[in-house]
């Protein structure tokens, strides 16, 4: 192999020679950075200053170099060279932008610029070239769980992009819940009559392709692997196991309706008080004809009763709306007048929501006859003639309606199985020993809809109400088990159109995680990456933390409870690098000493000087880009701070805390993002972890005799541009009227 | 230019809007060459215009900065910025787009220093905060603008202000010579990501915009909430100046409505929630929204939201549409008219401010289309007849981020599957 040949830039362009001394930072790389080979350029990102850097790369055999000019985030096209290791000294949003103008700054903002020039040299040492991962993965076959819709869906569109696709259903044919209706609402314009369902035809399609193959009466017995090489054994009903090699898997597991018989008040369970399933059964059996109940008497009058166990908020029932019974009531309402229309439909609502194209279908039903009520169905009892108690929204008045049949539109419930919290709950109890609870856990083991036997459980992870939705709203496909999707009304409830847009983008996520996993690279949101962690078993203490603090479940334990990576579940966050306390997981160009030579890199003025020097440790998502926006802004602050960049505050070892407190910074900042129930992290719980980590900072403080003001942190937002500056200087103040730190040397 | 690098293997994704970028970037990241044209000078459309997204009133930046790293790191997506589609011709896996590139009058040398923008002292409305303020006739589309390139207004090239401009930058980035240039380039597969407009509120005649100032828009809203908007994040009404504390939302304005937009526009009660919260935060217990609506669609986990903001005693719900606006010539205040359906009593109601959550209309409404592409009853994009254009996002019908985000990966898979099919035919 080639020798390390290290290089430096300095760019003196965009003002940055008018106000900082370059040739000053050209020397400090070459001799504290000891750079190799240094130049300086008055406009590095053009065309030429791009040829000089290819040329000492070709001529030179320059292998590592540090850019000393704008931010990482600017003119990252112009510098990329591929196979080398590459840091950026950010001079101009950093330190030029940054600092107020005028002579009276001069010096900080010299030696501001200088600390970075040695950063960036600091850390391009201790970087090497990302190489990806060895790929064992090999498998580009996709997995679809659930052949209803949704899941018929996802199959037949990846296989139509040439993706061999398995499909998995429980049941002994294909069309799940959408089988069951007699119609659908329409798809496309004109919306104004309720269309074939189209699930036969889809069903077939399916069943011909050449490159499907359908299990039926089937359902997973365990899902081991990574993407690119699951291995799922698939348990037929006949008790014949088979195994299946895939690489990604879409889970359409669907929903059931939630049961009417938990609403008494509302008729649930007596005759002629059916739910919206209901009322397609009888639809299919006319076929077009007048709809007749069970009993056989003809339908004259009928009332669909919006909301029914949804929306609650009493805790009893759901407490979501299902999103498409509005418009399925319609279409129900539409079964009667068109067969006949002299029936009397009423739809009692509270808000008529039917989104978009909707309204044109609601308008449709308006003419038809249907009659909309904007009211609330306090009682129902069914019979031969149901009554229904209403109390009218408009009206303000409470009266009785009768009617031959009542339908009640109750939500839908997701079939996602395995809550995670309670499987947790439970598998600590067991291990401890437990035998009720271990009873317990293999029972909501059965329940399972995946039985990956991940560490952290057979499911994915649930948002709210049970849902597998993504947290994130510009990504709505962001899993929190790489290379699994969900789609359709198991991810979030949904109508069918939507269940068919949903699939298809799952199809999409599931065929880009196999040509990332066999490729050795990262998906969402470090697309690409070539990074992974690597961990020094040897020094490993068994102690667990990586396992259990890794927000995607990539870690699995070995029976001497040693870590197991899975570099393709693996999203390259780093939080175990951070949560490691005897620091032997790594990555190749982001380690513990790539930014702990970084802030050992500063000088730290003596306590003479009053310049304090305060570590701003800054997640490259968020806050490192609000700092870049503040200097674009102008929004100026303290030329005392030293900002780096981290993956995540996930991936911030505590090490780094202490090194810097020892080496007599004054103070730190943590600055991430948002945490809880709203998170902003990409990484879901990294900047949770990090504060989690950092209230035990406390304790090393005080030991260290320390104030604990001497390390904090904040949330913050790009958006948060001038707040942060203003973080940063009211910090600075805080620190200054505390008073240096006593661990200068 | 850049058709030498397109072929019929190329994905053509029209608009750079959230959309436009998700549907570039899914196929982008599965392999497959595309071509992101977008019609202003930068990437992030209508969303990189929020200020906060709901339920979690988070802010857009965070998504458009991931979306950005990743056009940044992929070599796949090409994007041409001040470009439009003008024609198409061919078919389903062979089409031949025409695109017409404005100039920016500034070149890739540039670097965002920023020294044309401090030479020049001629402004223009600024289209970032849909012309609330003004800005350089040289200036940065906006903080997160990709490309970080400044673009020159047209209005100032041949003048001594485009001159300024120029002898200012060091960098010989300013070009006041680029000319308008023509494309062509093949794709195998279009996607439409055109995005949405917001409909013409001086259309709804009743409601006074344009002749009452203190009859705003929820898009002009949303820009004055955010500190780097027009006006520094304050919510002051245009009359004059005060501080907003009694602000009306008008929901369905232009929308549901047979003599503007027949469609629901999805977005807008949702978003009307969230600006209460904008109220909520300005002005804390002083604070009054009043929503005045027909129905309130938060559908499905919408519906936490909804409850939280009905908790909030500052926030109140009247089921009414708004019938007409006046306004109390005394202290500019817009009045109500109109009658609560609930309990049915007319009202005339003051209010400092009045928000209009303006319905969404297809951006690409009225301009024209290749014939084949099919069209829903409001002029949003269900389609082709030959299977190898489709509509992405709001473009395709009216959705929030997230839909939009999903249907927009959909179309994507759409696309690859044309690429796929059409090497498969010739393979054979």
């Amino acid at each position: 192999m080639a020798e390390n040949k290290f290089a430096a830039y300095v760019c003196s362009g965009c003002g940055i020679g008018d106000t900082l001394d370059a040739g000053t930072l050209e020397k400090i790389a070459q001799k504290e950075g000891k750079m190799a080979l240094v130049r300086g350029h008055s406009f590095l990102c053009n065309a030429e200053g791009v040829q000089m850097i290819r040329d000492d790369i070709a001529n030179e055999g320059v292998t590592h170099l540090c850019i000393a000019a704008c931010s990482r985030r600017s003119k990252s096209e112009a510098f990329r060279f591929p196979g080398v290791a590459i840091s950026r000294a950010n001079l101009r949003e950093g330190v030029l932008w940054a600092i107020a103008e005028g002579s009276e700054h001069d010096e900080v903002r010299q030696e501001m610029a200088e600390d970075y020039v040695r950063m960036g040299c600091a850390e391009v040492k201790k970087m090497t070239v990302p190489m990806g991962s060895p790929v064992e993965a090999a498998s580009k076959r996709i997995l679809v769980v659930g052949g209803g819709m949704s899941g018929m869906t996802a199959a037949h569109e990846a296989a139509e992009a040439g993706y061999e696709v398995v499909l998995v259903e429980k049941a002994g044919k294909l069309g799940g819940f959408a089988a069951q209706m007699w119609k659908r609402t329409p798809f496309r314009a004109p919306h104004a009559e309720p269309q074939p369902t189209g699930v036969e035809a889809l069903a077939a399609a399916v069943e011909a392709h050449p490159g499907i193959t359908v299990h039926l009466n089937a359902t997973l017995a365990e899902t081991a692997g990574a993407p690119g090489r699951f291995k799922v054994s698939v348990a037929q009903e006949s008790g014949v196991v088979s195994e299946e090699d895939v690489g990604a898997i879409v889970q359409t597991s669907g929903f059931t309706t939630y049961d009417t018989g938990k609403l008494p008040e509302l008729g649930g369970g007596q005759p002629n008080v059916i739910d919206q399933v209901g009322l397609e059964a009888l639809a299919m059996a006319a076929d077009g004809r007048p709809l007749k109940r069970e009993d056989g008497k003809e339908v004259k009058s009928v009332v669909f009763v919006q909301c029914a166990g949804q929306r609650d908020s009493t805790g009893q029932h759901l407490p979501y709306c299902s999103g498409h019974c509005c418009a399925t009531s319609i279409k129900q309402a539409m079964y009667f007048k068109d067969a006949n229309p002299e029936v009397d439909t009423v739809i009692l609502y509270d808000d008529l929501r039917v989104p978009g194209m909707g309204e044109d279908f609601y308008r449709s039903a308006q003419n038809k006859g249907v009659i909309f009520r904007k009211a609330k169905a306090t009682a129902v009892s069914g019979g031969d003639a149901c009554k229904v108690s209403v109390k009218d929204l408009i009206l303000d008045e409470e009266s009785t309606q009768e009617a031959d049949l009542v339908v009640l539109a109750t939500g839908l419930v997701p079939n996602a199985g395995v809550n995670l919290d309670a499987w947790d709950k439970v598998v600590t109890t067991a291990e401890g020993g437990d035998a009720q609870a271990a009873e317990e856990r293999d029972r909501l083991r059965s329940q399972s809809v995946l039985k990956l036997n991940y560490r952290q459980g057979p499911d994915m992870p649930q948002l709210r109400h049970g849902f597998g939705d993504s947290h994130f709203i510009c990504f709505p496909y962001e899993t929190r088990r790489t290379g699994i999707y969900a789609a359709g009304p198991v991810r979030r409830p949904m109508d069918m159109f939507q269940a068919t847009e949903d699939a298809t983008g799952a199809a999409l996520k599931a065929i880009q995680a196999v040509e990332n996993a066999t490729r050795g690279r990262a998906s969402h949101p470090r697309v690409g990456d070539l990074s992974y962690p690597i961990v020094r078993l040897e020094g490993c203490t068994q102690c667990k933390r990586c396992t259990v603090e890794c927000p995607f479940g990539a870690i699995d334990e070995d029976e001497r409870r040693y870590p197991v990576f899975n570099e393709s579940r693996c999203r390259r966050c780093g939080t175990c690098m951070g949560a490691c306390p005897v620091r032997v997981i790594s990555f190749e160009n982001y380690s513990v000493d790539t930014v702990g030579s970084q802030l050992k890199a500063v000088e730290i003025p003596d306590e003479f000087e009053e310049k304090p020097r305060i570590l701003i440790l800054a997640c490259e998502n968020d806050a490192y880009p609000a700092l870049d926006m503040a200097g674009l802004q102008r929004h100026t602050y303290s030329a005392f701070v030293r900002a780096i960049p981290v993956r995540c505050l996930g991936s911030v070892n505590t090490i780094w805390i202490t090194d810097a407190l020892n080496s007599g910074y004054d103070g730190v900042m943590m600055l991430g993002c948002k945490k809880g129930d709203d998170y902003q992290c990409h990484f879901v719980r990294g900047s949770e972890m990090a504060y989690y980590r950092m209230s035990k900072v406390d304790d090393t403080l005080t030991q260290m005799s320390l104030e604990k003001e001497r390390v904090v942190s904040h949330e913050v937002a790009i958006t948060d541009h001038a707040r942060i500056a203003q973080l940063i200087n009211d910090y600075v103040a805080q620190i200054q009227e505390i008073g240096l730190s006593p661990m200068k040397f | 230019m850049t058709a030498s690098i397109a072929t019929n293997q190329t994905i053509l994704v029209v608009g750079g809007g959230i959309s436009g970028m998700t549907a570039a970037l899914e196929a982008a990241e599965c392999g497959k060459q595309v071509i992101l044209v977008e019609k202003t000078p930068a990437l992030g459309g209508r969303t990189a215009q929020l200020y906060r997204y709901f339920p979690k009133m988070c802010h857009p930046t965070c998504g458009l900065e991931i979306n950005l790293q990743r056009v940044r790191g992929n070599s796949n997506v090409r994007v041409m910025t001040m470009t439009e589609v003008v024609s198409v011709s061919g078919s389903r896996g062979d089409y031949t787009a025409t695109l017409r590139v404005l100039p920016r009058y500034v070149n890739e040398n540039c670097t965002a220093c920023g020294d044309c923008g401090r030479a020049v002292t001629a402004e223009v409305a600024n289209p970032f905060n849909y012309g609330l303020d003004k800005v350089k006739a040289a200036h940065l589309p906006h903080g997160m603008a990709y490309p970080q390139r400044y673009v020159i207004d047209p209005s100032i090239v041949g003048t001594e202000e485009g001159e300024k401009a120029k002898a200012a930058c060091r960098f010989d980035a300013v070009d006041l010579d680029m000319q308008e240039q023509t494309v062509e380039l093949k794709a195998a597969a279009i996607v439409w990501a055109t995005g949405w407009r917001p409909y013409d509120a001086a259309k709804i005649q009743p409601y006074g915009y344009g002749r009452f100032k203190n009859v705003i828009t929820s898009v002009e809203f949303e820009r004055m909430a955010d500190p780097g908007g027009p006006t520094g994040g304050k919510l002051l009404r245009p009359s004059d100046g005060k501080e907003a504390k009694n602000v009306a939302f008008i929901q369905c304005a232009g929308s549901r409505d047979e003599n503007h937009l027949r469609h629901c526009s999805r977005v807008c009660c949702m978003a009307s929630l969230k600006h209460t919260q904008y109220v909520h935060d300005a002005c804390g217990e002083d604070g009054r929204s009043t929503i005045y609506y027909i129905d309130m669609r938060v559908i499905d986990r919408f519906e936490d939201f909804y409850q939280k903001v009905r908790a909030d005693e500052t926030v109140s719900f009247v089921k009414s549409k708004v019938a007409r606006i006046a306004e109390n010539e005394a202290n500019g205040n817009p009045v109500l008219h109109g009658v609560d359906t609930e309990g049915y009593h007319r009202y005339a109601v003051e209010h400092d401010l009045v928000v209009l959550a303006i319905g969404m209309e297809p951006a690409i409404k009225g301009v024209s289309l290749p014939e084949d592409i099919i069209l829903d009853t409001s002029a949003f994009i269900e389609g082709s007849l030959d299977g190898g254009m489709f509509g992405a996002g709001t473009a395709s019908s009216p959705l929030d981020v997230n839909r939009a985000v999903q249907n927009a990966t959909a179309a994507s898979l759409r696309a690859i599957q044309v690429i796929y099919k059409t090497a498969s035919t010739e393979a054979a």
